[in-house]
């Protein structure tokens, strides 16, 4: 019921449902997803070929990776927040039943990329002490306030739509469990993308006052998410530093930032419109010649502003999280203790 | 068990004292028909209790607890959602599951007091689990042979739903009990705080006695003793003491005379769609 019921589900509405996923998703292992491969790194990558945790890897390859995949959790962790805030205010049962669904679906993402990152060395605890200091990253998306019900749509529909745009290459991410956890990922992504395509739908055939809602909450999503794909990370732009050029060469990043969002923009536009949605850019247009649509220009100030810690709801986020952790500390002690004791007593008992 | 002390201070016997209660119509809140409101009450229980547990999401004390509590609000969601349309086919009023959820007020819901509790620390809402699953496992398992096929199906499918839940509460309720020093204490606390808003979940009014009386439900009463045994079985293991009495206990769910929680439990629940009278989401 994620939509399907409202829209031709054979047109694909995410990147997860085209060719590109289906092609990653296909992706046959080369050999014993255990064992360490006889060849070397460089040969590995050459070769398009996964690497797996006990293959040898350079300390730079891992350490990128550890960013990422943590960063990658932390965001879904992170991003049960603003949906998570709307569950018991939800208008009506089914609409509960799906937010509760979905929440937990994205803690799950966490817990199965925490995973990820654990098979290079590190374990979630210490990652999350790093989210909650502030030491690593979370997509900046969700230092953005859910205002109104409408919210939970325009979220599904652009947040996790562009989200699915970046993450369908890292299907195809040349680290396996990365890999592999985006293939499954993506899966559930793309329900979630279409159930909020199908909140905005049912907003538009609603009342006057449900249409000004999806249209508001469209008007502040759109452009936080065109900017969730990065800042340009080619040509001039890409001298300010970055990862790009080396994630290119390592096989984690496959497309460039603008490539991306110019895919994301392509493939959006003709669903405003299904919607009845205008988007909140008066210089988008179809270019002809380009066979592109082109957009305004991106408010690249605000982008650094809210990354570096001055948006709405930063502070917010992390303190929420903070606290959760914080008074569930007696909890998990509780639980160590009592697996030691358990422990110990069939220790005793065999003896 | 019957020459047990009883631990939660029921009577076992028709709460006599919701007569004297303002507005407790003989025939419920609403007049519906004994059945009608003998599974409202099971429903709203189940409603609201869902409410509070997805009150957890993103605050339990780790991520794969805000996934289990809001597997467990889900499964009671889904009971609820199970029972509305059909009361409403059988009240009469040809009322929907959004029709009982969102536009109800205070005094027609028919949940005990148990369940409408403000969310407090972990251990608190495990007690409060205990209990409830504990009690949901005993009231579906009698249910499973009800007369009305509907509530029979229902109660088949909650109850391997209720088992599991019980389970998980009580997996908690022993390492909390034999954790720390702390998580004991935390747990031992939680287990008197929540001891007088059980007698309810046992209390036999005048819609369960007619729904019993025609086989589509069960005499609450007659679910205590093994709700209690079940209870008792888990505490021992967690070496905590079962508290045998308290001075006060909970009264009034299920003639629609709730707690302070409630209404603003349901001013939340209820605000989006109240505000748009007639749309549809």
């Amino acid at each position: 019921m994620y939509g399907n019921d409202v829209i031709d589900p054979n047109v694909p509405l995410n990147a997860a449902e085209t060719a590109a996923y289906d092609e990653a998703a296909a992706h046959v292992e080369g050999r014993a997803v255990g064992e360490a491969s006889a060849e070397g790194f460089d040969a590995l990558i050459a070769a398009d070929q996964r690497i797996e945790p006990r293959d040898a890897m350079p300390d730079k390859y891992r350490e990128t990776l550890i960013r990422q995949i943590a960063q990658h959790a932390h965001s879904e962790i992170i991003g049960m927040q603003p949906e998570g805030n709307w569950i018991t205010r939800a208008p009506s049962l089914r609409r509960k039943a799906i937010l509760i669904a979905k929440v937990q679906d994205e803690a799950g993402h966490g817990l199965y990329l925490y995973s990820a990152a654990e098979t290079l060395g590190v374990d979630r605890a210490e990652l999350l002490d790093r989210l909650h200091d502030g030491k690593q990253k979370y997509s900046s998306i969700f230092n953005y306030p859910t205002l109104t019900w409408a919210d939970n749509g325009a979220i599904g529909w652009l947040v996790d739509g562009a989200a699915i745009m970046n993450q369908v290459p890292l299907c195809r991410c040349s680290y396996g469990p990365y890999a592999r956890a985006m293939i499954r990922v993506c899966k559930e992504e793309s329900f979630h993308q279409r159930q909020g395509f199908e909140i905005l739908w049912t907003l538009m055939r609603g009342t006057e006052a449900q249409r000004a809602m999806a249209q508001d909450a469209a008007n502040r999503w759109w452009w936080p998410a065109l900017a969730m794909f990065g800042p340009p990370d080619t040509g001039e732009a890409a001298k300010g530093g970055g990862h790009t050029e080396q994630s290119m060469a390592w096989g984690i990043k496959r497309f460039a930032n603008d490539d991306l969002r110019q895919k994301f923009v392509d493939m959006m536009v003709p669903q405003a419109d299904k919607l009845g949605i205008v988007l909140p850019d008066p210089d988008l247009r179809w270019n002809e010649e380009r066979g592109h649509y082109d957009f305004g220009d991106i408010d690249w100030g605000e982008f650094w502003r809210v990354l570096r810690g001055d948006g709405p709801c930063n502070a917010e986020r992390i303190e929420h999280r903070r606290s959760a952790h914080a008074e569930g500390a007696w909890v998990r002690e509780a639980a160590t203790a009592y697996a030691a004791k358990q422990a110990s007593r069939r220790q005793e008992s065999a003896a | 068990m019957s020459s047990d002390v009883s631990p939660v201070n029921s009577t076992n016997a028709p709460a006599e004292s919701e007569e004297s209660l303002p507005g407790a119509a003989e025939n419920g809140p609403s007049g519906e028909l004994p059945e009608a409101a003998y599974l409202l009450g099971l429903a709203d229980d189940a409603m609201v209790y869902a409410q509070r547990l997805s009150e957890w999401m993103t605050n339990a004390p780790q991520i794969e607890e805000d996934m289990a509590l809001g597997n467990i609000a889900l499964d009671l969601l889904g009971q609820a959602r199970a029972l509305y349309p059909y009361i409403g086919s059988i009240d009469g009023t040809g009322r929907g599951e959004d029709d009982y959820a969102m536009l109800r007020d205070e005094r027609d819901w028919r949940n005990v007091h148990l369940v409408e509790q403000e969310r407090g620390d972990f251990a608190d809402e495990m007690a409060r689990l205990l209990w409830f699953s504990a009690y949901q496992v005993e009231l579906h398992t009698a249910l499973t042979g009800s007369s009305d096929d509907v509530v029979a199906g229902v109660a088949g499918k909650a109850l391997k739903e209720v088992r599991y839940h019980l389970d998980h509460a009580s997996l908690w309720v022993v390492r909390l009990g034999d954790g720390t020093e702390e998580s004991h204490r935390r747990m031992q606390a939680a287990l008197e705080r929540v001891l007088p808003h059980l007698a309810e979940l046992f209390d036999d009014d005048e819609a369960s006695v007619t729904a019993a009386g025609l086989g589509v439900g069960v005499l609450p009463s007659s679910l205590h003793d093994a709700v209690v045994g079940r209870v008792r079985r888990v505490t021992d293991e967690a070496t905590l003491t079962l508290p045998e009495a308290s001075s006060w206990r909970s009264r009034g769910g299920r003639a629609g005379i709730h707690s302070r929680p409630m209404g603003y439990l349901l001013a939340e629940m209820q605000h989006i769609a109240r505000s748009h009278p007639g749309a549809t989401w």
